[in-house]
């Protein structure tokens, strides 16, 4: 289980986050919705371990600013918004990097990487060169590399974790749909998610629990059907909304809830 | 579960090698090559020079062992193990050193235009040598006393560590390195470096201003078992350090942020990178002077040929920076014999149109 108390992020002298109080379990995929700049990015570098935060955090009552780099790599792996390379790697060593942090065991890489490239509908993409790829398939390989460093979702009966920082900003809707489900599998089979999402249908369908981040401050935190609800949408996003309302006639829209 | 399974064994009949992006076995089969290339460029710097004995002769004299009958003359095996012995050692040891430096540098400024002469390291090296010789017999004096033949190498391991730590201070800013900052900033302490050299050698006698010409030359010229007594274990630590730092410069190239995630303690891994590109630089300056370009060529050909991961470039990095700086060596020697040309200057003949036609190819690709 991953916990925070009164969780406050400084950088500098402004708070970007200010406390945040909630409880994520294992076997649940957490969204963390909210407008920009509501700091959804920085509460999840302060799980990270990437920036100091106040009050506390712990991943199974360990706080995350006390853990070794080492010890927090064998209990979550984090997906970036975007990574920019500055030397010529190909797909295959990207995703490499991912076992050699993190809890995965020594051999059977190659078909790891592989099974990885699989999951992320990447296969045969080995041999090619990150640089050379679009900015969706460059996501993936993200995500791959990051699945491979907690591959079993539970180890020694402890849940891993994934942290996804807007995992599906540059995929179209079918690998949009295909890397929520394999967000939603590694729940599943027990493991943590906490993912930033923008898209509130995907949220709707995918998130057990959804933190909403309004100025930094969690403005509510509960199952979708609660928390996605006219008002409280329209105060934080600052703009009307309305659930489930069905647009005039005519205009087509497409829902990710009618893909079969 | 089955269905990915099936299609990996499709993927994997359909592999064909080198197309799947693992460049592991080309890699060994380089660093192999490399090392058998070290050897030949090593014999080879043996048997080259005014003396006639042959590459074979000095072979089976080595194998027959130095207190035995060996196939070289006296004269020759004075030659051979006296002059130019340590003098092919040297070679080794400083090649290596500016290779796997500039390939460290690189990685840990994740830009392959970082390299210690052109960001001001060798400078900064050279300004604490440069003390040396010329104040080691006034205000320095005790420290001269103190370190012994030390002293050359730890000032200017000194020097190059201050200047690398500025370096990297400045130019990085929230754990992301800007590279026009880098290289302006590299320009303005390899100059202000340069300044103080400038006035230390106006206050230097005739004998000193001999040493430091001798010294600034870049030569491996004068090389003695003494010089590799005094630079070879700060360098060969070096060298055996790097290697250790492969993985995490390899996170690394992914950003700080994502190599901390994968468990590697940044901030101690960056500390160490620094001082063993810092001693690295000030051992092979201090003996050798400033010789430009090993470690940009050399890391960026290796790169091109077995990719950018840093378990296997580091090696080959060492190895083919100590085969060219003993060809260059060689060159040095044969092109204006009997004279010979400072190595440095044979460097920069090669290097510096190389870096020009990196800088071609990456045009539009480098933020600059």
């Amino acid at each position: 289980m991953i916990a925070t108390s009164d969780l406050s992020v400084f950088i500098g002298r402004l708070r970007i986050v200010r406390g945040v109080t909630f409880k994520a379990q294992p076997g649940e995929v957490t969204a963390i919705i909210g407008p920009n700049g509501s700091g959804k990015t920085t509460l999840l570098k302060a799980l990270s371990g990437d920036a100091a935060y106040t009050g506390s955090a712990g991943i199974d009552g360990i706080e995350i600013a006390s853990m070794k780099p080492w010890q927090a790599a064998g209990l979550r792996a984090v997906l970036p918004q975007s990574t920019s390379l500055s030397f010529p790697f190909t797909v295959r060593e990207i995703v490499r990097l991912g076992l050699t942090g993190g809890s995965a065991g020594p051999g059977r890489s190659g078909d790891r990487v592989a099974e990885a490239l699989a999951r992320v509908d990447l296969e045969g993409f080995a041999g090619r060169f990150y640089q050379e790829l679009s900015g969706g398939e460059q996501q993936r390989v993200q995500l791959a590399r990051v699945l491979c460093q907690v591959w079993d979702p539970v180890v020694d009966g402890r849940p891993c974790w994934l942290f996804l920082d807007e995992p599906v900003s540059s995929l179209d809707i079918r690998h949009q749909l295909a890397v929520m489900d394999v967000a939603r599998t590694y729940a599943e089979s027990g493991g943590g998610v906490i993912a930033v999402l923008h898209d509130l249908n995907l949220t709707a369908m995918y998130a057990d629990e959804v933190l909403v981040m309004r100025k930094g401050e969690m403005a509510a935190f509960g199952a979708p059907r609660s928390v996605l609800d006219d008002r409280l949408l329209e105060d934080v996003f600052e703009c009307r909304l309305r659930v489930g309302a069905l647009p005039a006639g005519g205009v087509p829209f497409v829902l990710p809830q009618s893909a079969g | 579960m089955e269905a990915p399974r099936a299609a990996r064994s499709g993927i994997a009949a359909r592999r064909v090698s080198g197309a799947d992006g693992d460049r592991t076995a080309l890699a060994r089969m380089v660093i192999t090559l490399l090392g058998l290339l070290l050897a030949a460029t090593f014999l080879l710097s043996l048997a080259s020079g005014a003396s006639d004995a042959s590459v074979l002769t000095v072979a089976r004299d080595m194998v027959s062992g130095v207190a035995g009958d060996g196939a070289l003359s006296a004269r020759d095996r004075i030659i051979v193990y006296d002059i130019r012995l340590p003098r092919a050692v040297l070679g080794v040891l400083i090649g290596a050193a500016l290779a796997v430096s500039g390939a460290v540098m690189q990685g840990l400024f994740r830009n392959p235009l970082a390299d210690p002469g052109l960001v001001g390291v060798s400078a900064g090296a050279g300004l604490g040598a440069i003390s040396i010789i010329v104040l080691g017999t006034g205000v320095l004096g005790p420290v001269v006393t103190t370190l012994g033949i030390y002293a050359l190498p730890l000032a200017a391991f000194g020097g190059g560590l201050a200047t690398t730590i500025l370096l990297y201070k400045v130019a990085t800013r929230r754990g992301q390195t800007s590279v026009a900052t880098m290289l302006l900033a590299g320009i303005a302490l390899g100059a202000m470096a340069g300044a103080f050299s400038g006035v230390l050698v106006f206050v230097a006698d005739d004998a000193q201003l001999r040493d430091l010409t001798f010294w600034g030359l870049g030569s491996l010229a004068g090389a003695t078992w003494l010089k590799v007594a005094a630079a070879g274990p700060i360098i060969v630590a070096a060298l055996i350090a790097s290697p250790f730092l492969a993985r995490s410069l390899n996170g690394l190239a992914l950003g700080e942020a994502t190599a901390h995630h994968l468990g590697i303690p940044v901030q101690r891994m960056k500390s160490i990178a620094i001082v063993t590109v810092a001693g690295a630089i000030g051992a092979a300056v201090a003996v050798s002077g400033g010789i430009g370009f090993v470690g940009i060529v050399v890391p960026h050909l290796l790169r091109l040929l077995i990719g950018p991961d840093n378990r296997f470039l580091l090696p080959a990095s060492a190895l083919l920076g100590a085969s060219l700086l003993l060809l260059a060596d060689a060159v040095a020697r044969v092109i204006v014999a009997p004279a010979e040309l400072p190595i440095g200057i044979v460097t920069a003949f090669f290097g510096a149109p190389f870096f020009l036609w990196i800088l071609l190819r990456k045009r539009g690709v480098l933020d600059l």
